[in-house]
């Protein structure tokens, strides 16, 4: 119990927070690579899985691929990427992405597919277009499905930076492995109560979102109804 | 090649160690999610609060927790424990849900001819409930498989060594092959287990071959929707 006070204290520290290497400064970078490697992500990811899912070809592809993706080792990718690219945080931005591009292309597939395929006809009944029942009706009712997709790769990404810095690369992943070597082991604690304080905060972002956008007169919600 | 073959003694060490460290957390968070994923699916308010919990759990990352594990279990910092018991922690995370899912799959019909034929609550459970669930809990059980293996690697960030430690060797060596060499290691390992279910799925459930697919299907979009 008193590494956990030591660590309080560390990080109630003032002088801990300002500076190059202050708790601000780490925060930041580590919510602004990550919201970097998520963009890039859903830029690749949802595209592909909302086509996916709408059109319901190439599921199978896209499924194994997925599936390949998840079974990678992110430690070893990054320290891949690291020895055959420059210094700097090029490499774990590419890794990173790579490991936030599964949940995100499944949430999206999953989530179209949720959707209720009389919906659909009658979406195309009403005259629709392919783009209209995509964008009006598909994407409004998945929403919560593909949200859900986007915030496990957010705390996959947020986790991940963690290790990522294990390259010279900022974010709140440098507390402990600078203070690793060292034996610091109130600095090492600190800087993972503070990546968890941020992961479990992205969590309930996301929930709440996931709450609020699921239209007015969906009643099927996120969750499996209790029997 | 050279390589492989000089250190193969190593490599087969460290891909013992790898095993050692994950089938552990991998039957263990199978064994504890069965009557936490029962107990959340029986009331109403534990179905919940044991799914939130669960959540939460799930969202914390990795190498972060490897750290905060000696507070709660009184270990040395570099103790493989934290490891095992961090990684039991996802398993039971994401398989309360699985489990909870699974249960409350079976039919009400089927639930009530159960009791009528004269069946006990327990018996119920064992011959019924649970092999009902099996294909839903298979699904569940090779997801966590996957990512208990590829977490293992991380592991070797505090010295706890699998064949992560080929990735950090390698790197602090300049030597990419040796950590392509324990990606695939890795990716050899998780399809193994990732075998050994599949067969020990045929071989208990000889009637599920033909409703894997929806099993697993059913999963992707539960497991898109529960993040």
């Amino acid at each position: 119990m008193n590494f956990l006070i030591e660590a309080f204290a560390w990080i109630g520290d003032p002088a801990h927070w300002s500076g190059d290497d202050g708790i601000l400064t780490r925060s930041g970078q580590h919510v602004g690579f990550t919201l970097l490697t998520l963009a890039l992500a859903c830029a690749v990811a949802l595209p592909v899985g909302l086509t996916i899912g709408h059109t319901g070809r190439g599921r199978g592809l896209g499924v194994a691929a997925a599936g390949a993706l998840r079974a990678l080792p992110t430690l070893g990718l990054l320290l891949l990427f690291a020895l055959g690219m420059p210094l700097g945080p090029l490499p774990a931005v590419v890794a990173l992405v790579v490991l936030a591009l599964p949940p995100v292309l499944a949430g999206a597939y999953a989530g179209l597919e949720s959707v209720d395929r009389a919906t659909v006809d009658a979406a195309r009944g009403v005259g629709m277009t392919g783009w209209q029942v995509l964008w009006r009706v598909e994407i409004p009712i998945a929403l919560p499905l593909i949200l859900g997709g986007v915030r496990s790769a957010a705390l996959q990404v947020i986790a991940t930076w963690t290790v990522a810095a294990i390259l010279p690369v900022g974010g709140l992943g440098r507390y402990i492995f600078d203070a690793l070597p060292l034996q610091q082991y109130d600095k090492m604690l600190a800087g993972s109560i503070l990546v968890i304080a941020l992961a479990l905060l992205t969590d309930a972002i996301f929930a709440l979102v996931q709450r609020l956008v699921v239209p007015k007169g969906v009643v099927a919600g996120v969750t499996a109804p209790v029997t | 090649m050279d390589w492989v073959l000089a250190n193969s003694e190593l490599l087969w060490r460290l891909a013992l160690d790898h095993v050692a460290l994950s089938a552990p957390p991998i039957v263990l968070g199978f064994a504890l999610s069965l009557p936490i994923g029962w107990a959340a699916n029986r009331y109403r308010f534990s179905r919940g609060a044991l799914l939130s919990i669960a959540g939460i759990l799930y969202a914390i990352p990795s190498l972060p927790l490897f750290f905060v594990m000696p507070l709660i279990l009184g270990t040395r910092i570099l103790d493989p424990a934290n490891v095992v018991v961090a990684l039991t922690i996802y398993a039971v995370a994401l398989m309360v849900r699985t489990v909870a899912d699974g249960l409350a799959a079976t039919p009400g019909e089927v639930r009530r001819s159960a009791t009528a034929l004269g069946f006990s609550a327990w018996r119920r459970f064992w011959q019924v409930d649970l092999p009902l669930a099996g294909p839903v809990l298979l699904a569940g059980l090779r997801v966590v498989s996957v990512s208990t293996v590829s977490l293992v690697t991380v592991g070797a960030v505090i010295g706890v060594n699998s064949l992560g430690y080929l990735f950090l060797d390698g790197y602090y060596r300049f030597f990419p092959l040796e950590v392509a060499i324990g990606i695939v290691l890795t990716l050899v390992v998780a399809l193994v287990f990732d075998g050994i279910l599949v067969l020990a799925g045929r071989l208990l459930m000889p009637w599920a071959r033909t409703s894997r697919a929806p099993g697993r299907r059913a999963l992707a979009t539960r497991e898109a929707a529960a993040r």
